[in-house]
């Protein structure tokens, strides 16, 4: 079968099978998705719609700042959503944010993803001690909450850092901190499904006939345990989003010269006894759209690839 | 019962001590202790005789030992930032964060339960649909903006309660208390809301799902068919068993709540130790660190405890084999 042939058979079964079908079910999940694409286009499309690049500080004029939106009184054309205390123009950072918040956010799940389902395959394929001690990590870990243990290790990174390279490893020390503190779940599930798979015929075949142990792992149970992954995958980028605005928000995550969502809300905050409210809630309401959506698709890919409720 | 509190105590131990060697990790080589503590003009011969007092030169399992036995003691050593120990700053901040949390643990469970049971028993009424939606915005919402859209509201434009800090506090011997007075009372409420809203979702969503479940069991149509009166059937018999798990979760996200109060108390101003660890990253103060970490785990290590000794306390199915090994 030739590539072209392939990619239409499987587009065809997508479209044909279950999950597709509950897809178009559901006005909830169609707007959730409907949102998802156009931030995710939007961020991907920064440089492109947006007013100026707010990261270049040569396009930005002091004499801009708190420029209120468009529809009121002092509002200019220039800045749509108005301008926070530099003069960025808030639509604009609004755009590069979100894309910072998105990267992290997709880099760490594909970290923790990556990470969770290893160690998950490792100890439910090889058992014993291996398999004690890395459940063992897990329990203690799972019993802190992710935030913490992303603060932490945060931290920590800080303690260890010299401190003029902090800004320019910041976006990945995030990456590392959020992805560390969500690789249980994986582990725990896929651990789970391996312990199931392990003992099923075509695994003991593959054994039999000498395959060995990586490739049985890899090639054989990995694909037979992914469909529970992608969900908590999806729930942990929604998760991975907001803990990267926490910490931004706390002052630990990405350095101000570069706002992320978070940090956008908390230099925010500071002027809002002011009145000028519009720094806070745009960057809000932009963050919880994008969590209220990736939460709502989570949630529905749960229900559709849960055997159970079909 | 009692070989199950020893065996779960003994795990806590050494929980206990695996956070006890992290924490003493990062005092001992995040950083130089002793260039943290002495100022710039202090001579090599001062901080080698400094070296020597602090025990630094000792071997590292004497060290280790001796970390875990001050630690026991409430000795966290002395702040790098602030040049105080950092038992007595502990001591000066928990009683805010505790209060804080106590209120939100109590909001959460007292306005989630009921709301849980109402919408499993009325799951068609618009009431219900409405609890249901302000719970999916209520996970959605990051904390720390619910928190500033309160101060936006209440605060600034209403102008009704205050923004920041504790208000007044009443000594009670060492412990401040803000329960006592009025401006205490008005400064706690957007706090522990803020706090207590993400875990209240939680647990409704959580008894509205079990409740459902165990409305559909046998023995609740049984109990119906012998003719028993709703409020029995819904309270006698399924609120019961509904219970099991929502302890347990509810348990765990008393821990977690103290974690998301950094968020809060940094929001609000609110002196209590999570704002203290907040700073404390940013300002690298190893020891308040550390001795945070290890306060923190000792909180989870404890409620993990209760969480599940009450399991089987409530849960008569666990008690049946007389020592408990496979619980």
């Amino acid at each position: 079968m030739n590539i072209i042939t392939r990619v239409q058979d499987s587009l065809y079964r997508f479209f044909d099978g279950d999950v597709w079908y509950s897809f178009t079910q559901s006005k909830t999940t169609i707007i959730a998705a409907i949102v998802t694409v156009i931030l995710m286009l939007a961020s991907l499309l920064a440089p492109f719609i947006s007013v100026h690049n707010p990261f270049d500080p040569t396009n930005l004029n002091l004499m801009d700042s708190f420029t209120p939106p468009v529809w009121s009184e002092d509002g200019r054309w220039a800045f749509p959503l108005g301008s926070d205390d530099q003069g960025r123009d808030l639509y604009s950072t609004i755009l590069y944010g979100s894309r910072l918040s998105l990267f992290i956010g997709f880099a760490s799940v594909a970290f923790s993803m990556t990470l969770g389902v290893s160690l998950g395959l490792i100890a439910g394929y090889l058992g014993g001690s291996v398999d004690a001690f890395i459940m063992r990590v897990a329990d203690i870990q799972i019993s802190f909450p992710g935030i913490l243990i992303a603060l932490l290790i945060d931290g920590l990174a800080r303690a260890l850092l010299p401190g003029e390279s902090h800004d320019e490893v910041m976006v990945y020390v995030l990456i590392l901190a959020i992805g560390l503190s969500q690789w249980v779940n994986f582990a725990r599930t896929v651990r789970g499904s391996t312990m199931v798979e392990r003992n099923k015929e075509y695994v003991q075949a593959a054994r039999v006939i000498g395959v060995s142990r990586l490739f049985i792992m890899v090639r054989h149970i990995m694909p037979n345990v992914m469909g529970p992954v992608l969900v908590i995958a999806t729930i942990s980028l929604a998760v991975a989003i907001l803990s990267e605005a926490s910490l931004s928000f706390l002052g630990v995550g990405v350095p101000p010269t570069q706002p992320s969502l978070g940090t956008l809300i908390r230099i925010g905050q500071d002027f809002l006894f002011s009145g000028e409210w519009w720094i806070v809630i745009f960057p809000g309401i932009t963050l919880a759209a994008l969590v209220l959506a990736v939460n709502l698709l989570g949630d529905w890919l749960r229900d559709a690839l849960n055997p159970k409720l079909r | 019962m009692i070989p199950l509190i020893i065996r779960r105590s003994y795990q806590s131990v050494i929980v206990m001590l695996v956070v006890a060697l992290l924490a003493f990790t990062m005092f001992r080589y995040v950083g130089d202790p002793v260039a943290m503590m002495v100022g710039q003009d202090t001579s090599l011969e001062q901080r080698e005789a400094m070296r020597v007092s602090l025990g630094l030169k000792d071997p590292v399992p004497v060290q280790f030992a001796r970390f875990v036995v001050n630690t026991a003691k409430g000795e966290f050593g002395i702040s790098y930032q602030l040049g105080r120990p950092v038992a007595e700053i502990l001591q000066e901040r928990l009683p805010a964060t505790l209060e804080l949390s106590l209120v939100a643990a109590l909001f959460a469970l007292f306005v989630g339960i009921p709301m849980g049971i109402y919408t499993a028993l009325h799951p068609q009424k618009w009431l219900s649909n409405a609890f249901l939606t302000i719970s999916l915005v209520g996970i959605s919402l990051p904390t720390f903006l619910i928190g500033i859209l309160l101060i936006l509201f209440f605060g600034v434009l209403l102008n009704w309660l205050p923004t920041f800090g504790r208000g007044d506090v009443v000594m009670l011997g060492s412990w401040s208390t803000g329960f006592l007075t009025g401006s205490g009372l008005r400064s706690l409420l957007m706090p522990a809301f803020t706090l207590g809203m993400f875990q209240l979702t939680l647990i409704m969503r959580l008894v509205r799902s079990e409740m459902l479940e165990v409305l559909l069991t046998d023995y609740i149509k049984f109990a119906r068919a012998r003719g028993l009166s709703d409020k029995a059937v819904n309270f006698g018999h399924a609120l019961k068993n509904t219970l099991v798990p929502v302890i347990t979760i509810t348990g765990l996200q008393i821990g977690s709540i103290i974690a998301f109060a950094t968020i809060t108390e940094s929001v609000f101003q609110w002196p209590g130790v999570g704002l203290m660890f907040i700073q404390a990253i940013s300002l690298v103060d190893i020891p308040i660190m550390s001795a945070y970490l290890v306060l923190v785990a000792l909180f989870f290590v404890i409620i993990n405890l209760i969480v599940d000794i009450l399991y089987h306390v409530v849960d008569p199915r666990l008690r049946v084999d007389g020592n408990g090994a496979h619980g």
